[in-house]
C-alpha cells in the first residue's frame, strides 16, 4: 500500500493542492486571489514536470496493475504538465482584463491535469474511465466559464452532451470487453485477445476506439471541435488544443498496445481510416474558415490525423513518431495561441483572419514569428513541423501503410493552402483598419520562444527524440 | 579548411540574421545599409566560393570538401561537391551579387527584401551541396518560403495568384518525392547520398492493383522524384506555374528563378534519378525524350504569341530546359555534358534577358511589347547588350547558348534520331520568337510619345551586365572551361549507369528464368 501511494505521489500532491486551493479561496478572497493562484498552479505543474522528468525511472505498477509508471507515461505527463503551465500563464493577462479569471479556473485545470495523468498511466479500463471523466468534467465547466456569453455556454453544453455520448460509447465498449475477456485489466485483456479474439471483444474494441477518437477529435467524431474552440474563451481554447490532446493520444496508444496488442491487425485498419479522414477533412474544411479559432480547430483535427498515422503503423517506431509529433504539435500550438490571445482591437478580442491585414508592417517581429509557426504547422522544411511529418511518414511506410503516407502528403499540400492564406493576410494584403496586439510580455515571450524552437529545434530536437524512443520501447515490445 | 562548404552556404544566412536583428527603421539610411550588407555578403560568398573552384580537383570523380556530422533520426548533416554540382554552386554565388545590385531601386520594405534573397541564397547553395537525402529535401523545399514571399510581396498585379500557384504546385510536386525518400531510407537504411549512389534498389517487376509495373520499385521511385523535378524544371505539361511566377515576380526574383531555381530540377535528375534508379530511368526515357521534344516545339510556338516580354522569355526558358532534359536522358557523354553546359549558360543568358526587361520596366513600368519600339534611337548601349543576349538565346555560334544546344542535340541524336529532328525545329523557332521580340522592342523608328525621353543604361546597370557578357562570350569560345570540370564526373556517372543497368538486366533475366 505504501509503495502504491509512493508511485502515485505526483497525482496525490496535485489533487491535495487542488482541494486545498478550493477551500482556501472559498473561505477567503474568492476571485481576488485567482491571479496569484493561477501562477501558483502553473509553478506547481512545472515543479511536478521537473520532478517526474528527472527522478522517475524504470517501470513500476501500482494497485495490482491498475496504474503504470513507465517511461511512456512520464513522457506524456511531462508534456501535459509543461503545456498546461504554459497555457495558463500566457492566458492570465487576457482573462484578468476581461474579468473572467475566476478562482475556479486554476482549480479545475489542476483537477483536469490530474485526470490526464491518470489517463496516461491507466492499466485498467476502470482507471482509464476514471481519469477520462475527471478530465472531461473539469473541462466541460471550463468551456462554459464565461457564464454571461451565450457562445461560451453553448460551447460548454455542446462539449458536455457530445462528450457524454462518447463516454457512453466508451463505457459500452468497456463492458463488452469485460464480458468477453473476463477482466478489466489491460494485462488480462491482452492475454484473452492474443492473435484471435472473439467477435464481441472486437466490437468492444471498436466502441472503445470510438470513445477515444472523440477525445482526440478524429474524424468522424470531430463535430464538437470547431464549435467548442470558437465558443470558449481563447485561453481555454488554447488549453483544449494542447494538453488534453496529448493525454487522449497517449491513452489511445496505451489501450491499443497494452490491451489490444494481440489483435493489431484489427485496430490498425480502424486507426488508419480515422487518420486518413482526419487529415483530409481537417485540410479541406479549414479552407473556408474566416475565424482563426475555428481554423485552428480544423488544423488540430488534421494534426491528430498525422499523429494517428504514426500510431497506425503499429510498431515501436510508430509510437515514437506519435510522441515526437505530439510534442512538436503542442509547442507550435502554444506559440500560435499566444499570438491569437494577443489579437485585439479597442481592447476587444478579435479572431477574424481578415483583421490581420498587413500586420507585418506594424509588427514585423511578431509577424515573422507567426509566419514561422504557420509554415511549421504546414510541415514545410526546414522547420520542426516538417520533422514531425517525416517521423510519422517513415513510421507509416515501415508499418506497410504506404498508401496512407501518400495520402498524408497530399493532404498536407491541401492544408498548406490555408496556412498560406494567413501569411497572405499578414504580408500581402492591402492595408485596412489595423490590428492591435496586447502588449503582454508573457504572450510575446511564448510566441517568440515557440517560433525560435521551430528553427533551432532542427539541430537536435533537444533530446526529445531519445526520450520518445525510450518511452515507446516501454510500451511496445 | 574543413568546412569551406558550410561557410560558403551560411554566410548569406548570417548576414540575413544580422539584418533582421540589428537593422531598425525604414528610412533611407536604413535602406541603404540593408542593400550594402546584402551586396557585401553575397560578394563575400562569391569570393569564398572561388576557393572551392580553385581547390577542386576535376580528375577526382568522388565528392570533395566533404563534411559530415550526425543529426536527428539517423540522418546526417553531410555536404560535398563533385564535378556536377560544383558549377551550380559557382553559378549561384556568381548570380546573387548581380541580382542584389539589380535590386538597388527597390524602395518597398527593403530590409525584408534583402533578407529573403539572402536566405534564398543559403538554401540554393545547400541544395547543390547536400549529401544527405533529407538535408537535400530540406534545402530544396525551404526555398519555396522566401520565393513565395518575394513574389507575393514585391510582385506585380496578379502576384497573389502567382505566389499561391507557385507554392502549391511545387509543393505538391515534391511531397511525393518525400515519400519516395522515406522508402529509400527504409530500403537502404541510410540517407547518405554517397552510399545510396552505390545501392541497388529493387527492379523486379510487380503488379499493384492489377497494373503491371515494369522496373518495379525503381520505376515507382523514379516517378516520385520525376514529379518533383519535372515541376521544378519545369517540363511540359507541368510548366504552367512558371510563366505566372516569372511575370509577377520582381526582376531580381525572375533572375533567380530562371538562372538558379530551375537548375535544381536538372541537378536533381543528375544526382538522383539517373544514377539511383537506372532501371526506372531506362523504362521512362522514351517518354521523357518525347516530352522534351514537345516542350521545345510547343513552348517555342507559345512564345511566338506572347504580348508580354517576361512571359515570352519564360516560355523560352521552358523550351531551353527541354534541351536539358533531353540531354540528360540521352545518358551519354555529349548529352549530359551538354545538359550541364546548357544549364550554366542558360543561367547567364536568361538572367541577363530578365535583367534587360527589368531595365526598361524600371523606366516605363510596363512589360507590354507593344508599348515599346525603336529603343535603339535613344538607348544604343542597351540595344547592343540586348542583341548579344538575344543572339545567345537563339544559340548563335560564339555564344554559350550554341554549345549547350549543339551538344545535347548530338547526344540525343545517337539515342533517338526522331527526337533530335523534332528538337532541331525548336532551334529555328527560337530564332523566330527571339529576333521578332528584338525587332519589335528595339528596332524601327521611335514613334511612341512616351518613349521620347527614355534614357540609356546607367553605369550601375552596365556594371551588372558586364560579367554576364564576359561569361556568355567566354564560354561560347572556350567551352572546355565547363566540360573539363564536368567531364570526368559525367564519365563516371555514365559508366556507373551502364553497369547498373547491365547488372539489373542480368539479375532480372535470371529471376525470370527461375520462374
Amino acid at each position: 500500500m505504501q509503495a502504491d501511494l509512493n508511485i502515485i505521489l505526483p497525482e496525490i500532491v496535485i489533487s491535495v493542492y487542488a482541494i486545498a486551493a478550493l477551500l482556501f479561496t472559498a473561505y477567503t478572497g474568492r476571485d481576488r486571489m485567482a491571479g496569484m493562484l493561477l501562477w501558483l498552479t502553473a509553478a506547481l505543474f512545472t515543479v511536478m514536470a521537473l520532478w517526474i522528468g528527472t527522478t522517475g525511472q524504470g517501470t513500476r505498477t501500482a494497485f495490482d496493475g491498475m496504474f503504470n509508471d513507465d517511461a511512456f507515461a512520464r513522457f506524456a505527463k511531462v508534456t501535459i504538465l509543461l503545456s498546461a503551465a504554459a497555457v495558463m500563464v500566457m492566458g492570465q493577462e487576457y482573462m484578468t482584463r476581461r474579468k473572467i479569471l475566476r478562482f475556479e479556473y486554476p482549480v479545475l485545470l489542476a483537477l483536469a491535469v490530474v485526470g490526464m495523468m491518470l489517463m496516461v498511466s491507466a492499466g485498467d479500463l476502470m482507471a482509464l474511465y476514471m481519469g477520462l471523466e475527471l478530465q472531461s468534467l473539469a473541462l466541460y465547466v471550463v468551456a462554459a466559464l464565461r457564464r454571461d456569453s451565450a457562445k461560451s455556454t453553448e460551447a460548454g453544453l455542446k462539449y458536455f452532451v457530445l462528450g457524454a455520448l462518447s463516454s457512453g460509447l466508451l463505457l459500452y465498449g468497456a463492458s463488452l470487453t469485460y464480458g468477453y475477456a473476463g477482466t478489466t485489466l489491460f494485462s488480462g485483456i491482452i492475454a484473452a485477445a492474443d492473435g484471435q479474439a472473439p467477435v464481441g471483444l472486437l466490437i468492444g474494441l471498436v466502441f472503445v476506439l470510438s470513445g477515444l477518437a472523440f477525445k482526440v477529435s478524429a474524424v468522424p467524431f470531430h463535430m464538437w471541435t470547431p464549435d467548442v474552440y470558437e465558443g470558449s474563451p481563447t485561453p481555454i481554447t488554447a488549453f483544449f488544443a494542447t494538453a488534453p490532446k496529448v493525454a487522449a493520444m497517449a491513452l489511445l496508444a496505451r489501450v491499443v498496445h497494452d490491451a489490444f496488442g494481440g489483435v493489431m491487425g484489427d485496430w490498425q485498419q480502424v486507426i488508419a481510416v480515422l487518420s486518413l479522414l482526419s487529415m483530409f477533412l481537417g485540410a479541406i474544411a479549414a479552407i473556408g474558415q474566416t475565424d482563426i479559432k475555428r481554423l485552428m480547430a480544423y488544423s488540430s483535427i488534421a494534426h491528430m490525423g498525422y499523429a494517428l498515422m504514426g500510431l497506425a503503423a503499429g510498431n515501436a517506431f510508430g509510437v515514437q513518431a506519435m510522441l515526437v509529433y505530439m510534442a512538436i504539435y503542442v509547442t507550435m500550438n502554444i506559440g500560435t495561441f499566444a499570438f491569437i490571445l494577443s489579437m485585439e482591437r479597442d481592447g476587444q478580442p478579435i479572431t477574424e483572419i481578415e483583421s490581420l491585414n498587413m500586420y507585418s508592417r506594424a509588427h514585423p517581429g511578431r509577424a515573422l514569428a507567426m509566419m514561422i509557426l504557420l509554415f511549421s504547422l504546414a510541415g514545410v522544411p526546414p522547420l520542426l513541423g516538417f520533422f514531425g511529418k517525416l517521423y510519422v511518414l517513415r513510421a507509416a511506410y515501415e508499418g506497410g501503410l504506404t498508401w496512407l503516407a501518400v495520402a498524408g502528403v497530399v493532404a498536407s499540400v491541401i492544408g498548406a493552402f490555408y496556412y498560406l492564406r494567413i501569411v497572405y493576410y499578414m504580408y500581402f494584403g492591402e492595408e485596412r483598419e489595423p490590428l492591435e496586439t496586447a502588449r503582454s510580455p508573457v504572450q510575446w515571450g511564448f510566441l517568440m520562444a515557440s517560433a525560435a524552437l521551430m528553427v533551432v529545434g532542427i539541430i537536435n530536437m533537444f533530446g526529445v527524440e531519445t526520450l520518445a524512443q525510450a518511452a515507446a520501447a516501454t510500451l511496445v515490445n | 579548411m574543413d568546412n569551406l562548404l558550410s561557410i560558403t552556404t551560411f554566410i548569406p544566412a548570417i548576414a540575413a540574421a544580422i539584418l533582421a536583428i540589428f537593422l531598425r527603421g525604414e528610412d533611407a539610411a536604413a535602406q541603404r545599409s540593408a542593400k550594402w550588407v546584402a551586396l557585401i555578403a553575397t560578394s563575400l560568398t562569391f569570393i569564398v566560393s572561388i576557393f572551392i573552384l580553385v581547390g577542386f580537383d576535376p580528375s577526382d570523380t568522388g565528392f570533395q570538401f566533404v563534411e559530415e556530422r550526425q543529426w536527428l533520426l539517423g540522418l546526417k548533416y553531410k555536404m560535398g561537391v563533385d564535378g556536377i554540382s560544383v558549377l551550380f554552386v559557382m553559378l549561384t554565388t556568381f548570380i546573387m551579387p548581380l541580382t542584389i545590385a539589380a535590386s538597388w531601386g527597390v524602395t518597398k520594405r527593403v530590409k525584408e527584401y534583402m533578407i529573403a534573397f539572402l536566405i534564398l541564397e543559403t538554401l540554393m547553395l545547400g541544395v547543390f551541396m547536400a549529401l544527405d537525402l533529407v538535408l537535400f529535401y530540406l534545402f530544396f523545399e525551404a526555398g519555396l518560403i522566401p520565393m513565395f514571399l518575394i513574389i507575393g510581396i514585391w510582385g506585380g498585379k496578379e502576384r497573389i495568384y502567382a505566389s499561391f500557384k507557385f507554392f502549391l504546385y511545387t509543393f505538391l510536386g515534391s511531397v511525393l518525392m518525400l515519400v519516395a525518400m522515406v522508402a529509400m531510407f527504409s530500403d537502404a537504411g541510410t540517407t547518405d547520398i554517397v552510399t545510396l549512389l552505390n545501392h541497388q534498389f529493387g527492379s523486379e517487376s510487380f503488379s499493384i492493383l492489377g497494373i503491371h509495373i515494369v522496373g518495379g520499385m525503381q520505376t515507382l521511385m523514379f516517378i516520385a522524384f520525376f514529379a518533383s523535378f519535372a515541376v521544378k524544371m519545369p517540363m511540359w505539361p507541368v510548366h504552367t506555374w512558371l510563366p505566372d511566377a516569372h511575370v509577377q515576380a520582381p526582376t531580381a526574383g525572375s533572375v533567380v528563378l530562371a538562372a538558379i531555381l530551375l537548375k535544381m530540377g536538372g541537378y536533381g535528375f543528375l544526382r538522383f534519378s539517373l544514377p539511383m534508379f537506372p532501371v526506372g530511368a531506362e523504362v521512362l526515357t522514351p517518354l521523357i525524350l518525347w516530352m522534351s521534344a514537345i516542350a521545345i516545339v510547343y513552348t517555342s510556338l507559345v512564345a511566338l504569341a506572347q504580348e508580354d516580354m517576361k512571359k515570352l522569355i519564360a516560355y523560352s526558358s521552358v523550351a531551353h530546359m527541354g534541351y536539358v532534359t533531353m540531354g540528360i536522358f540521352a545518358a551519354n557523354q555529349q548529352g549530359i555534358d551538354g545538359a550541364i553546359f546548357q544549364m550554366v549558360s542558360h543561367g547567364f543568358i536568361s538572367g541577363a534577358l530578365f535583367l534587360c526587361v527589368g531595365v526598361i520596366y524600371d523606366r516605363m513600368h510596363t512589360r507590354e511589347i507593344d508599348a515599346y519600339g525603336g529603343l535603339v534611337n535613344r538607348m544604343p548601349a542597351y540595344a547592343l547588350i540586348f542583341m548579344l543576349f538575344t543572339m545567345a538565346n537563339v544559340g548563335l555560334p560564339g555564344t554559350s547558348g550554341f554549345i549547350g544546344e549543339f551538344l545535347t542535340l548530338v547526344g540525343v541524336f545517337q539515342v533517338n534520331t526522331w527526337v533530335a529532328a523534332v528538337a532541331t525545329v525548336g532551334v529555328i523557332l527560337s530564332a523566330a520568337y527571339a529576333l521578332w521580340l528584338y525587332r519589335r522592342v528595339v528596332l524601327g523608328d521611335l514613334i511612341k510619345e512616351s518613349l521620347k525621353s527614355i534614357t540609356d543604361m546607367t553605369g550601375r546597370e552596365r556594371a551588372i551586365f558586364a560579367p554576364l557578357v564576359v561569361m556568355t562570350l567566354l564560354l561560347g569560345v572556350y567551352p572546355s572551361l565547363v566540360t573539363d570540370i564536368t567531364g570526368p564526373a559525367v564519365e563516371a556517372l555514365i559508366s556507373n549507369y551502364d553497369t547498373a543497368l547491365a547488372e539489373a538486366h542480368s539479375a532480372n533475366q535470371l529471376a525470370a528464368a527461375q520462374h
